[in-house]
Formats: C-alpha cells, sequence, structure tokens
C-alpha cells in the first residue's frame, strides 16, 4: 500500500517577503499564516467559511483562508492585514476605517479590509449595493456595517482625512 | 435639560496634539484603532507560550444520558498525545462551583467536566491535550465515552411536571428558582378596569449574540508560587475569580487574569469559568501551558445562550381611555442545563418592571426551570430584553384589540419627563428621560407623517406596510444587592470600579483601569475624561490596553458588562485624576512659591501660578521630583505619590428582601426604535425598508462611539427578531450549531439605519452619563410590532413570539385565527 503524502515543502511569498516551510498536507492557510509565519492579524471566526474573518488575498483573488490548504498556496503570493501598511502610513482604507468608526472589537476589520481592498482595486468607484455584495461575506456582530460601508465608499473618493 | 442633536454626517477629527479642555462630547477617535486596523490587535488565540499544547473537549452527542465508561487509552497512544482529563479527576481535584441560587436549585452540582451524565449536546466530558490543533482533535475521535441515553427534558411548559424526567438528583421538578413578585393592588386594578385583556401565551426564543471571537485562553501554571496566569477573553474576571478560586481550592490572588483584545463579549464571555477550571488543572498535570480555542459549533451548542422565556395567562387592565392600570403574568425561565450566572435572569428582569409604562399593579408568578439545552447566560440586554418585549407586547396587542392608536396608547401610558425621577412600584428609580420625545424623534426619522401615502403606495405594489415601535430601558450599574433576592442568603450588593492615574518620571501620565473592554473603547473614552481634568489632550494619556487583575485596578465586580463602564469605569478614571491633579497642584504650588494650591492651575501639560503664567512646572518635572528627586520637597508633601487609586461605589442600597423592593440599577438609558416593513401576502416575505433609533443615554462622551453601540445593538436585535434561533428538534439537537444554519445579519440584510439622540443627563452620576449599549431589544419589539401592523387587514392575527422569520409570518397570514384563539377582552 502507498503511504499518503503527510507533509509537503511549500514557498509562499507572503505580503513580499518569501517564506519555505514544511507544513502537514491538512494545514490549512489561516493555520499556516497564523502559527507557522506569526502573522496574527488574520482572524478565525467560524470553521466553516462563513464569517470572513481569516479573508486574505492569494494572487489577486479575496479567498477565506480557512477554505484554502497551505499546500494549495504553494508558489502564490499572498497578502494579508500586515501588509496594508508595510510602513507605519496607514492605508486609505485603514484610515477611513478609525475615521468612521467602523470598528468596535477590531476582529472582523482585517478580514473586512482585505475584503474591501479587493473590492477598490477592482472596482475603484463602488455603489452602496456594490460595496454591501462585497463584503456579504464578511461578518460583523459589532457594528451593523453602517459606518464600514460608509468608510469604504469614502477611502473609494479619497475623502478620508 | 435635554438637547437633541443629530450625528453629524461626518465625524469631527481632532487634530495630533492639539490642546484645548472640553474632549467630553467630542468624537475624538479610537486609540485602540491603530493597532486593529494593522492586525497588531493581541486576542487570545495570537498568545503562544514555548511548548504550549492545543486542548480539544469531547463533547456530549447526546442531549440527555448517563456515561458508563470512558476510555482515553487509545488517544493517550498517539505521538504527540501530552494527557487528557476527565470528569472522576476533576470531582477529585476539585470543589463543585459555587451556585447563587438557594436550595433546592442550589445543590445542583457543576463541575468543569461532565461527571457520571451529560445533560445537553456539547457538554465538555473529556479534555485532550496535544502538541498541535489538529492532533488534539485526532486525538478526541480515539476516545471512547459509553452512553446509556436518556429522556430528554426540551419544553419549558412542562419541564416542572413532577411525570417529567428529572435533569439534577438535587433539583425536584427540574424548578430551579420560583418566586412571586406582587405590587401596588393588583385586585383593586382589576376592579376599577374598564376592560380586561387576556393574553395566553406569549414567547421569547433562545438566540445568542455569537461573538465572532469563540471563548478560549491560554493558561500557564507557575509550580514555585502556585499561581496560574490565565490569558483569556473572560469578559467578567470579579466573577469568574470568585467562582474558580473556591473551586480549585486556592485564594483568588492565585488566579491572575490578563486579556488585551476581545472580540466581542456581548455577555457571552461571563460564563467562560467553566472551561477554564479545566484548563488550570490540565496546565498543572501536564507542566506546560495549555491553549483552548472554542469551535464555533462549540460556541453554539455549549456556551451561553440567551434565556427563552415564557408568559402564560396575561392579563391587563385597561381603563376606557386607553390607561393600562398594570398587569398580571405567569413567567416561566428556561436556563438550559446549568445555572452558571442563573438564577439572577429571575430578578433581573425587575429592574424594569413596569417597563416605560406608568404600570403601578404587578403581580408575577416567575419559574426558572432547567432543561437538556445549553446553558443560559447573561446576552446583551439580559433579562430585561425578555421582559421589555413582554411589555410592548402588551402595549401593542392591547392597541390593537381595542383599535387605539400605537403612538397615543404609548403617550398615554409613558412614565412622563415631569415625572423624572420616577420611583416605580418595585422601588426602582428611574433617573430620567423624555420617552415621549423620543418617541417623536423616532417617527420623524421614519417619515410616519407621510405613512398613509407610503402604506397607499405599498399596496400598489402588492405589499402590505407596517410601522412598529419599540420602547425600551437600558439599565445599568447594577446593585449586586438584588442577589439577595433570589437567595436571601447571599453576601453581594452594591457595585465597584476602579482606575489609577499617575504621573511618571519623564511626564507620562498612565491610567489603567479595572475593566475588560470588547469593543467599547475604553481606552478612548477614559482618556477623554482624563484629559479634561488635567488640561492635556488625549493624545497625552496612555490608557493600558486591556486587562491585568496584577495591576491593583481591579475589584470584587471588575469587567466590562451591564451597560455600566460610563458610570462606573469613567467615574473611577474622573475619581483617580481628580486625585492626581490636586496633588499636581499641591506640589506646583509648593515648588512655585504659591500661598496655595488655590493659585495655580493645570494648564497644557504645566501647572503655573493664575498671576504668572510664565511660572510654570511641567509635569515631566512634577514627575520627576516625586519619583526621582523627592529630598528637594519639603517633609510635608513626602506623602505626595503621584499615583492614584480610585475606587468609584455607587450610592446603592440594600433592597427590602421580603418585599423585593428597591432601586437595583443606577441610571436607566432609554431607547426607542421605530420600524417600517413591507410584507409579501403571498409568502410572508418581508423587508424592513426603514428604521430609525432614538437613544437617550445622557451625557455622551464620544457621540460617535454610543452611535455605533446603537448600530450594534439595533442590527442584533433585527437579527434576533427576523432569523436567529437556536432551535432543537425532538432529541435535543441543536440544529443551528454554525453560521451557516444560524442566520446572523450580514451588509445585504440590514436596513438602512437612522438615528438620533435625546440627551438627558442623568442626575444620579459624576459626568450625568447612563450606562449604554444593551439598548437594541426595541429592535425585537418593533420588528413584532410592525409585523402585527403590516397584517392587520388580513384577518387581525397576533405575533405572539419573538422570533418572526419569514415562514412564520406565512403561517400568520394563513391561519390567523389559530394566533387570535391567544387573545379576549372582556368588556366590564
Amino acid at each position: 500500500m502507498i503511504e499518503p503524502v503527510r507533509g509537503q515543502r511549500i514557498s509562499v511569498v507572503v505580503n513580499g517577503d518569501r517564506h519555505e516551510r514544511d507544513v502537514e498536507a491538512r494545514r490549512l492557510l489561516v493555520h499556516f499564516l497564523r502559527d507557522d509565519l506569526d502573522l496574527t492579524g488574520t482572524h478565525v471566526g467560524c470553521d466553516t467559511g462563513n464569517c470572513g474573518a481569516c479573508t486574505v488575498i492569494v494572487d489577486g483573488v479575496a479567498v477565506k483562508s480557512c477554505m484554502m490548504l497551505a499546500v494549495q498556496a504553494d508558489g502564490t503570493a499572498v497578502e494579508t492585514v500586515e501588509g496594508l501598511a508595510p510602513d507605519g502610513e496607514l492605508h486609505p482604507l485603514q484610515q477611513s476605517f478609525s475615521s468612521f468608526h467602523a470598528l468596535q472589537c477590531g476582529y472582523c476589520t482585517p478580514g473586512m479590509l482585505m475584503s474591501a481592498k479587493h473590492l477598490l482595486d477592482h472596482n475603484p468607484e463602488p455603489t452602496d449595493g456594490e460595496i454591501r455584495r462585497a463584503i456579504q461575506g464578511n461578518i460583523c456582530r459589532c457594528t451593523g456595517y453602517v459606518n464600514i460601508v460608509e468608510a469604504i465608499a469614502a477611502a473609494a473618493k479619497g475623502e478620508v482625512k | 435639560m435635554s438637547e437633541t442633536t443629530v450625528t453629524p454626517d461626518q465625524p469631527i477629527t481632532v487634530e495630533e496634539q492639539e490642546v484645548a479642555p472640553g474632549f467630553i462630547g467630542q468624537n475624538v477617535p479610537r486609540k485602540e484603532d491603530r493597532r486593529l486596523v494593522q492586525g497588531e490587535g493581541v486576542f487570545v488565540d495570537d498568545v503562544k507560550r514555548h511548548g504550549m499544547a492545543y486542548v480539544h473537549f469531547v463533547r456530549s452527542p447526546y442531549a440527555h444520558a448517563a456515561i458508563s465508561a470512558i476510555d482515553v487509552s487509545k488517544a493517550m497512544e498517539l505521538e504527540g498525545v501530552y494527557g487528557t482529563l476527565i470528569g472522576e479527576e476533576v470531582a477529585a481535584e476539585t470543589e463543585a462551583f459555587f451556585q447563587i441560587a438557594p436550595p433546592p436549585g442550589g445543590d445542583l452540582q457543576d463541575y468543569a467536566l461532565a461527571v457520571g451524565r451529560v445533560r445537553h449536546v456539547g457538554e465538555p466530558v473529556v479534555a485532550v491535550a496535544a502538541a498541535t490543533r489538529e492532533l488534539a482533535r485526532d486525538a478526541a475521535d480515539l476516545v471512547e465515552v459509553e452512553y446509556e441515553p436518556l429522556d430528554p427534558v426540551l419544553d419549558p411548559e412542562t419541564a416542572a411536571d413532577p411525570a417529567t424526567t428529572q435533569l439534577h438528583e438535587e433539583v425536584p421538578n427540574n424548578t430551579i428558582w420560583q418566586g412571586n413578585f406582587d405590587y401596588g393592588d393588583y385586585d383593586a386594578a382589576l376592579a376599577e378596569a374598564d376592560k380586561v385583556v387576556r393574553i395566553k401565551r406569549l414567547h421569547f426564543h433562545r438566540f445568542s449574540s455569537t461573538p465572532l471571537e469563540t471563548s478560549g485562553a491560554v493558561v500557564e501554571y507557575n509550580r514555585g508560587t502556585g499561581q496560574w496566569t490565565i490569558h483569556s477573553n473572560n469578559q467578567f474576571p470579579g466573577f469568574a475569580i470568585i467562582m474558580m478560586a473556591p473551586a480549585l481550592k486556592v485564594g483568588l490572588d492565585k488566579l491572575r487574569f490578563v486579556s488585551q483584545d476581545i472580540g466581542g463579549g456581548f455577555g457571552n464571555k461571563i460564563c467562560t469559568h467553566v472551561q477554564l477550571v479545566a484548563m488550570c488543572l490540565l496546565a498543572r498535570k501536564l507542566r506546560r501551558a495549555v491553549n483552548w480555542t472554542e469551535w464555533r459549533t462549540d460556541q453554539h451548542t455549549a456556551n451561553s445562550h440567551g434565556n427563552e422565556r415564557v408568559f402564560l395567562d396575561v392579563e391587563v387592565p385597561v381603563k376606557a381611555d386607553g390607561t393600562m392600570l398594570g398587569f398580571k403574568a405567569r413567567m416561566i425561565d428556561d436556563c438550559g442545563a446549568w445555572t452558571r450566572y442563573e438564577p439572577l435572569g429571575c430578578i433581573i428582569w425587575a429592574q424594569v418592571t413596569p417597563g416605560v409604562y406608568r404600570w403601578r399593579n404587578v403581580r408575577v408568578d416567575f419559574t426558572q426551570v432547567c432543561t437538556n439545552k445549553s446553558p443560559c447566560g447573561p446576552n446583551r440586554g439580559y433579562s430585561r430584553m425578555q421582559h421589555l418585549w413582554f411589555t410592548e407586547r402588551i402595549i401593542d396587542i392591547v392597541a390593537q384589540e381595542l383599535d387605539a392608536d400605537p403612538v397615543e396608547i404609548r403617550k398615554r401610558n409613558y412614565i412622563r419627563a415631569d415625572e423624572m425621577p420616577y420611583e416605580t412600584p418595585n422601588g426602582c428609580v428611574y433617573d430620567s428621560g423624555d420617552y415621549a420625545r423620543c418617541l417623536d424623534e423616532a417617527l420623524k426619522l421614519v417619515g410616519y407623517e407621510s405613512i398613509d401615502e407610503k402604506r397607499k403606495d405599498a399596496e400598489s405594489r402588492g405589499k402590505l406596510l407596517g410601522v412598529g415601535i419599540g420602547s425600551t430601558l437600558d439599565s445599568g450599574t447594577n446593585n449586586f444587592g438584588q442577589s439577595t433576592l433570589v437567595n436571601p442568603e447571599l453576601q453581594f450588593s452594591g457595585n465597584n470600579e476602579v482606575a489609577t492615574v499617575k504621573l511618571d518620571i519623564f511626564g507620562e501620565i498612565v491610567v489603567t483601569l479595572g475593566t475588560t473592554p470588547q469593543g467599547q473603547s475604553h481606552e478612548t473614552t477614559a482618556a477623554q475624561v482624563v484629559a479634561d481634568i488635567l488640561h492635556v489632550s488625549p493624545d497625552d494619556v496612555n490608557v493600558r490596553a486591556g486587562h491585568d487583575s496584577y495591576w491593583n485596578s481591579h475589584a470584587g465586580f471588575s469587567g466590562t458588562y451591564a451597560s455600566q463602564f460610563a458610570v462606573t469605569g469613567l467615574g473611577a478614571a474622573k475619581g483617580a485624576a481628580d486625585m492626581l491633579a490636586d496633588e499636581i497642584l499641591k506640589l506646583g504650588a509648593a515648588v512655585l512659591g504659591a500661598e496655595s494650591a488655590d493659585e495655580v492651575e493645570l494648564d497644557g501639560g504645566f501647572v503655573r501660578r493664575k498671576d504668572n503664567h510664565e511660572a510654570a512646572l511641567p509635569f515631566m518635572a512634577c514627575g520627576a521630583i516625586v519619583n526621582a528627586n523627592n529630598a528637594v520637597l519639603p517633609l510635608e508633601l513626602r506623602d505626595l505619590t503621584l499615583n492614584c487609586r480610585y475606587v468609584y461605589v455607587p450610592p446603592h442600597q440594600l433592597p427590602d428582601k421580603e418585599r423585593k423592593y428597591g432601586n437595583l440599577t443606577l441610571t436607566y438609558a432609554n431607547q426607542i426604535h421605530a420600524c417600517v416593513v413591507e410584507v409579501d401576502p403571498e409568502t410572508g416575505v418581508y423587508e424592513l425598508v426603514d428604521y430609525g433609533a432614538v437613544d437617550d443615554c445622557g451625557v455622551r462622551i464620544n457621540p460617535l462611539i454610543v452611535e455605533g453601540q446603537v448600530h450594534g445593538a439595533a442590527a442584533q436585535s433585527i437579527g434576533a427578531a427576523t432569523h436567529e434561533i437556536f432551535h432543537y428538534d425532538e432529541d435535543g439537537n441543536l440544529l443551528t450549531p454554525n453560521f451557516y444554519d444560524y442566520h446572523v445579519p450580514h451588509a445585504l440584510d440590514m436596513p438602512p439605519l437612522k438615528t438620533a439622540y435625546v440627551e438627558s443627563p442623568s442626575p444620579f452620576t459624576s459626568l450625568g452619563t447612563k450606562g449604554m449599549g444593551e439598548g437594541g431589544g426595541a429592535g425585537l419589539s418593533a420588528v413584532a410590532a410592525a409585523l402585527q401592523d403590516a397584517l392587520r387587514g388580513s384577518g387581525k392575527p397576533i405575533v405572539s413570539s419573538s422570533s418572526n422569520p419569514y415562514n412564520t409570518v406565512w403561517e400568520l397570514l394563513r391561519n390567523p385565527d389559530e394566533s387570535r384563539q391567544l387573545v379576549e377582552v372582556e368588556d366590564r
């Protein structure tokens, strides 16, 4: 009998830095980021792909990183919340979220920001409805989304102080 | 004095380093945000320790079963498994948890793991610790538990029948607590009534706020000192410590609670002391740090649910002019399998006994039963939400049956602004408020003046339009003396919170709080209050993030729960800052050669002579002198520390145990919500097309933060009213154990939320503030009322449940007469 492959060496570029690691075949991308790379900004909220707290951008596509295996990310470029402000200068979305009080506990915020970034990367002038559709896979239990939608709209329009 | 303000479209941004007194009331940007938007917060699962073990709980697949055997040997054979913990070990090493209830409810034996029997699906039976999360889960699959299933008890209305299976040997008839409440003269009110409206049954359903971050902990044990450090997201360490220390048979100081960022709590993270005890035992047994991060399914099946409550045989005496004289009801509350914070819910509703109404005669027979479902506990609006929904159902059912206008009948029965402070029939003192004015503002928000046109417009599109109002109170700053009304033997009363404010050697102002914020912006609002007192900018005030019970800013009731920070936490911060200001003035006067502290003042980080502003001592010099150069001080000033600790204690008194009478909280913020629905009469599908929320929480320290709380509370209540339900099947399986089946509002589900504010400062608090944040229960009432209004022309069905998903509305449309059986009107 052939032994199943239990692990694999992967090479992933995360926020511009290349990481090579041996990972278990069943390791989720989110746990690879959080536990192996210590990038704990990406959060886990549901285990079932519903909440979006773990959203990252993989090769330009917004992905729930609890729904992707680390081995599937081999050879890709991943953007996480830690990459939004590489030099400490906040990304306009980050500044906007703060200015509009679009976060309370901050647990959904990293995933919400990455979904919003993905939206604006592809649609720089979204309507209110398009913003809501873009974040419908991200659950926030604190804000009722009102200020989040406003913050994304303001960031898109460059209206953030 | 009241001020109405509508939140500005754009938040006000304070320039960096701007130095101006008067930060209270401004939308100062949040201090917490910079780390959180960068993913640099520290939540509990972000804490790591060398050699840490990951813990997975083996949980009961049965609602009710005897445990006949547990075998962990196969799990232990797996490489990388460090150890296990089973109920028998827990029972041998710990005491059963202290119970709040008097006997017999108080006799039940609750341990960190199931001992001998399981009583709900998801109850932890065995804990397994291993080198990785995945391995712990694998090992848990290898644990063999043999069960002998027993009949589950699921219906709270029959739980107390003698023929029903008993959950706990010590608790006959599954009855945790029963009490009678009798205020005013109900019999006289009934005799005086012109009409009596009777409602057979109303039902408030099970749901919870389901914080996005699940519960968790990283626990370390120091074998040298016998002390545990518990990094967790428990939101009420004061309560957790007094539950855990006796169970673990150690002193309180052996349990150090630490948290930084907490991903939402809403009350659901109060009762994690149970799992934390298992973690403490494992950390000690395995000699290593242990991590437990709850799975989403575990949070839904075995965390804290909001209490389910049934209101039976409701009777409402009404005068011909629509004045209601009170109510009578039998209430059955279902607390699930265990009483972790219960039966406090059996008294907490009484904080708002008559709701916002001038109802003087109340008779309630209140029973709490246990069932084979997840334990209940505090959930945003805890126990008051159920009761206030009940009072609002009374108003709208009576209005419909007597053909009265829901707005007019509210105004006729509301407590009036000129009656404040108002003493309720059970001795609670509503501090301030103008409910009728809030209602007018709420109606304006949804364009009520043109509602007839909107109704016609909806009709032309084949839709049924309805308007509903929810009027609720957010009572805050508990008097823990109310616990003695459920158990006269308890020795709890009053409340407290602590803050320290110090000036360090280099002039840094450092604040510590006893609270455990989960998004409520304590760092920001505390900085605003301290900045105003010390005449600096909030940017100059460093409020330490999070909570550490070793900071000495911790007291018996420390934590973040029950709408109180703006009173207790900020009251403590104000008290400590006032003390520090006095010390700085005293020091400055001496150094600047003034006769007394009256001749100097604080200004922009300096203490200055009033008669000569050039004569000034910077805070940095003050800090340096006292901390590192104190031989220069005259002897009489050597007692200055510039490190001030203040314990805020509200002016509560012991309630009267015999009469169940007294003021149970200090402040009573109010919310009036109005919503407009459009229902498709063919399918029952409906949409909230307009929603207005008016909140009056007294002085708002930071209006934008208040608005965030209003939005969030409203969203949770809309979710609960429309979709969220913990639904069990006939075997006691939870059918909504994850976010697939338990549908919380997504961005596309939310109606436009409009807000307005009335500020009626509390006369009883040092800043005029009131606790707030739990007031969203109004949405549950508003949605129920709006649906009943929309369906009025379709056979006048009665909305009798707080849970109204589309299929329920369709049932009401299809068979209105069934619900009408619930109501009768007696003409006198």
